[in-house]
């Protein structure tokens, strides 16, 4: 029995050197905070930050990346003619100043003096014209950017020093479209694997799957980064994030949620909380029965409570919405309409009855499976609906699967996404409802609609503009196209040290404002 | 020489068969390549140029013997994704999976074999009950689970390994082995625990045959007959079992990977399925399969090497 017991305790000890072997220099057990501490004090006198993140990139290429976290991070390394403010203005970037034209029909740009590129090459005006030309004449397919096609000419003048762009009818937006014409030296061929752009961040290297690594650019024009080098490090599970966060491997993750940002140490992180500018809904197929019926759609408005939502699946955080807009777009934004159906089962249930639907229906929200506060607010939607004997089946759905059957093909009932402007317009928000828009996946169809997206959208006149985009966010809410719920919060985790986080109208990361303290 | 050039033919018939199966499978699940790669703004135009571009109007067959043309003649295609040829992006993750999948399996055989004949002597006692429940809760617990237990313990706690970090082994070699090593402890834990229970039961079954008796009778001592002769007779069975580990090892890794953070072939399967990285995935599905393969024809050479009676033609 003796022999025993001391086999099983060498057995046990055996398993346990056998984990604990490879240990190597351990020391005796440390707090989080000193672990951070010793992590952080390394970079902060390197004056290196590591962000974390949770996907690869879709393209290094900018005028071929489309993925909303790939944008985010190359808007350090890339820039227009303009380029966004975090307050939502544009100001003149590779180009010092820009003139409109009374009639609206041409834009004069000035080539801002000693702009280069990171290989070390100034920008010429053949790199402008060459840049504009990639996004708009269609022989690269990916990078063709349509709005651009307003544009009738370009002309440079003989010095090089400005180049006269006319359009072919008026646009309050042409701004904020050649914003994304990122200016490229010309006929280089390898942006794809190592990008050359003018922006205050240079990129070094990549590891794909792995990291993307940037460095301050110190030929840059304006004001440049603080921060010597920062690396994006790709971590796809949302555990690996906040372990990373933890061991001090990270100092800055964006878009957490408060599962993860509660697992963090107070003492070594502070949680900033921006929104996502994007319009999260229950999307609706307004083309397939019952929510071809205005009265269903009301009565889903009506029976889904908002508030309820971002307590239950988001801990409080977020904008309730009741239009396809949100509050960072300022003066586009009506908050009027919030609270256009106030939460009243009744009402709900007697707009059923109307429609021919008093004991409900059956109905499906396809979710993309890979967004997790899409599949929450699905369950959050499904108990709420029962109360009024809507019978909700979730069917959650790969992201490739979403873009092909939800989204290209409009084979659906329902969906929950969040969608956004990455260009800093109202239109972008709006102009996918109109009924003979190729992106209309809701197939909203609404005469008034149409006749109002088409005055506002060659409205010359800014008010006059504003006025009638206003319009169109009224009629989605009083048709009911979608039961829209809110504008995310997004919750950013910042390591205590770490300075200058800004969060802008659009989904980027600005790291040449962010500093060590 | 015959039985060698047989099992490579089998090998060579899985692979193209596996290969086949993802491409018929991957063409009848919804998620186009190119809509995926454009994303939702894409225009009609640019979606049909995407597809032209990569081939992807061609029907089905024609696409298929064309991949396998190029499988043949060492050309794997290029990634949708990446614009790189396919073989640069996977080599180093190959080698990265490779080597934890190694660490991995030696844990494994390290740890069970003695473990598991050691434990049929607790059979009936005490401890054989905390064994088998400790045992129970290692193949019970998920490995998603144990990885943040274990990086949580060693990484956050015991600060043994930096959880979140880039695995450089050129630049930080001994620190990118820690990182390492503890992936591969969370994908060994339930394949030890398996294999534990596997070499009991084997071994207990072996100690009750009537040649152990007659050995013991004349007068071996239990101890020489367990490591001489008992060990040896459940060794074909566990070598078998050890085959399929070495293929399951990898599957496991998938999750662990993702958990660890480390850039594998598992993570990188996983996320070129979900971008519809068809040369990718095709790549790394036949990789794949021919691993399991492999394992299981190196268990059964090993087995003939070690049983006569194999070698002669009969069975286990």
């Amino acid at each position: 029995m003796k022999r025993k017991v001391i086999a099983s305790l060498l057995a046990l000890a055996l398993i346990l050197a056998a984990l604990a072997g490879c240990a190597g220099k351990t020391t005796p057990t440390a707090s989080s905070s000193d672990l951070n501490a010793a992590e952080k004090t390394g970079r902060a006198a390197a004056n290196e930050l590591v962000v974390g993140i949770a996907q690869d990139f879709d393209s290094l290429d900018p005028d071929h990346m489309t993925a909303a976290g790939t944008k985010e991070v190359l808007f350090n390394v890339f820039e227009g003619l303009v380029k966004p403010t975090s307050a939502g203005d544009i100001v003149p970037a590779v180009a010092s100043a820009v003139e409109k034209s009374a009639d609206g029909l041409s834009y004069v740009f000035t080539l801002r003096e000693g702009v280069k590129f990171h290989n070390g090459n100034a920008v010429t005006m053949d790199d402008v014209v060459y840049s504009i030309e990639r996004r708009r004449n269609g022989e690269d397919a990916a990078a063709k950017l349509a709005p651009l096609d307003i544009i009738s000419g370009l002309e440079p003048s003989a010095d090089g020093k400005t180049l006269t762009v006319t359009l072919s009818e008026p646009s309050n937006e042409f701004l904020a479209y050649i914003m994304n014409a990122y200016i490229l030296p010309a006929d280089y061929a390898d942006q794809e694997t190592a990008p050359v752009g003018t922006g205050p961040y240079k990129f070094v290297s990549r590891a794909v799957q792995d990291n993307l690594v940037l460095e301050r650019f110190a030929d840059y024009w304006g004001q440049g980064g603080s921060l010597d080098k920062v690396t994006f490090k790709i971590l796809e599970s949302a555990e690996g994030l906040v372990l990373g966060l933890q061991s001090g491997a990270l100092d800055l993750v964006a878009h957490l949620t408060t599962t993860q940002t509660k697992q963090l140490n107070a003492a070594d992180f502070k949680v900033e909380q921006g929104s996502m500018n994007l319009v999260q809904a229950l999307y609706l197929n307004n083309a397939v029965a019952p929510f071809d019926d205005v009265r269903v759609r009301q009565a889903l408005c009506y029976a889904i409570s908002k508030q309820q939502i971002i307590d239950l699946a988001f801990d409080g955080y977020g904008i309730p919405l009741g239009t396809s807009m949100f509050p960072s777009f300022g003066k586009y934004y009506d908050e009027s309409l919030t609270d256009y159906y106030t939460y009243d089962t009744d009402r709900a249930k007697e707009l059923l009855t109307e429609a021919g639907y008093p004991d409900g229906f059956d109905m499906t929200i396809t979710v993309p499976s890979n967004y997790q506060p899409h599949v929450d607010t699905a369950e959050a939607i499904k108990m709420q609906l029962e109360t009024v004997g809507i019978n909700v089946t979730i069917l959650p759905v790969e992201w490739g699967a979403w873009l092909e059957d939800v989204y290209g093909g409009r084979q659906f009932e329902s969906t929950i996404t969040g969608l956004t402007s990455d260009n800093m317009t109202a239109r972008k928000l709006l102009e996918r409802f109109g009924s003979q828009q190729s992106n209309n996946f809701t197939n909203y169809n609404n005469a008034d609609y149409d006749a109002i997206l088409a005055k506002a959208v060659s409205a010359a006149d800014d008010a006059e503009q504003t006025e009638l985009y206003r319009q169109l966010e009224k009629n989605l809410t009083e048709n009911a196209a979608n039961v829209y719920i809110q504008d995310m919060a997004d919750l950013v985790a910042v390591r205590t040290g770490v300075e200058g986080l800004t969060f802008y109208p659009l989904y980027v990361l600005d790291v040449s404002l962010l500093r060590w303290a | 020489m015959k039985y060698t050039a047989k099992r490579i033919g089998m090998l060579l018939i899985t692979m193209v068969l596996v290969s086949l199966l993802t491409f018929v499978a991957f063409s009848l699940v919804s998620g186009d390549p190119a809509q995926t790669k454009l994303g939702v703004e894409a225009t009609p135009e640019a979606l049909a140029a995407l597809r032209h571009e990569w081939g992807l109007d061609r029907p089905l067959i024609v696409r298929y013997i064309s991949w396998l043309g190029g499988f043949f003649t060492g050309d794997l295609g290029v990634s949708y994704r990446y614009g790189s040829p396919v073989w640069s992006l996977v080599a180093p993750k190959l080698g990265l999976t490779l080597l934890m999948c190694l660490m991995s399996f030696l844990l494994i055989v390290v740890i069970s074999i003695p473990l598991g004949v050691w434990s049929h002597r607790w059979v009936g006692g005490a401890f054989d009950w905390v064994h088998t429940a400790f045992n129970q809760l290692c193949m019970a617990v998920p490995p998603f689970f144990t990885g943040i237990l274990l990086s949580y313990a060693f990484g956050i706690l015991l600060r043994v390994f930096v959880p979140g970090e880039s695995i450089d082994l050129g630049a930080h070699l001994a620190r990118s082995l820690r990182h390492l090593f503890f992936a591969a402890v969370c994908v060994a834990i339930p394949r030890i625990a398996m294999t534990v229970r596997m070499m009991r039961a084997t071994v207990v079954g072996e100690m009750n045959k009537a040649y152990v008796r007659t050995a013991i009778s004349r007068g071996n001592d239990r101890h020489g007959v367990l490591w001489g002769h008992v060990l040896k007779n459940s060794l074909v069975a566990t070598v078998t079992f050890l085959g399929q580990t070495m293929a399951e090892i990898i599957g496991g890794s998938i999750v662990v990977e993702q958990v660890f953070g480390v850039p594998g072939l598992g993570s990188f399967l996983v996320s070129s399925i979900n971008t519809r990285d068809y040369p990718v995935v095709q790549t790394i599905v036949v990789i794949l399969a021919f691993w399991v393969v492999l394992a299981g024809t190196l268990a059964d050479l090993i087995d003939r090497a070690i049983d006569p009676r194999l070698r002669l033609g009969g069975t286990k």
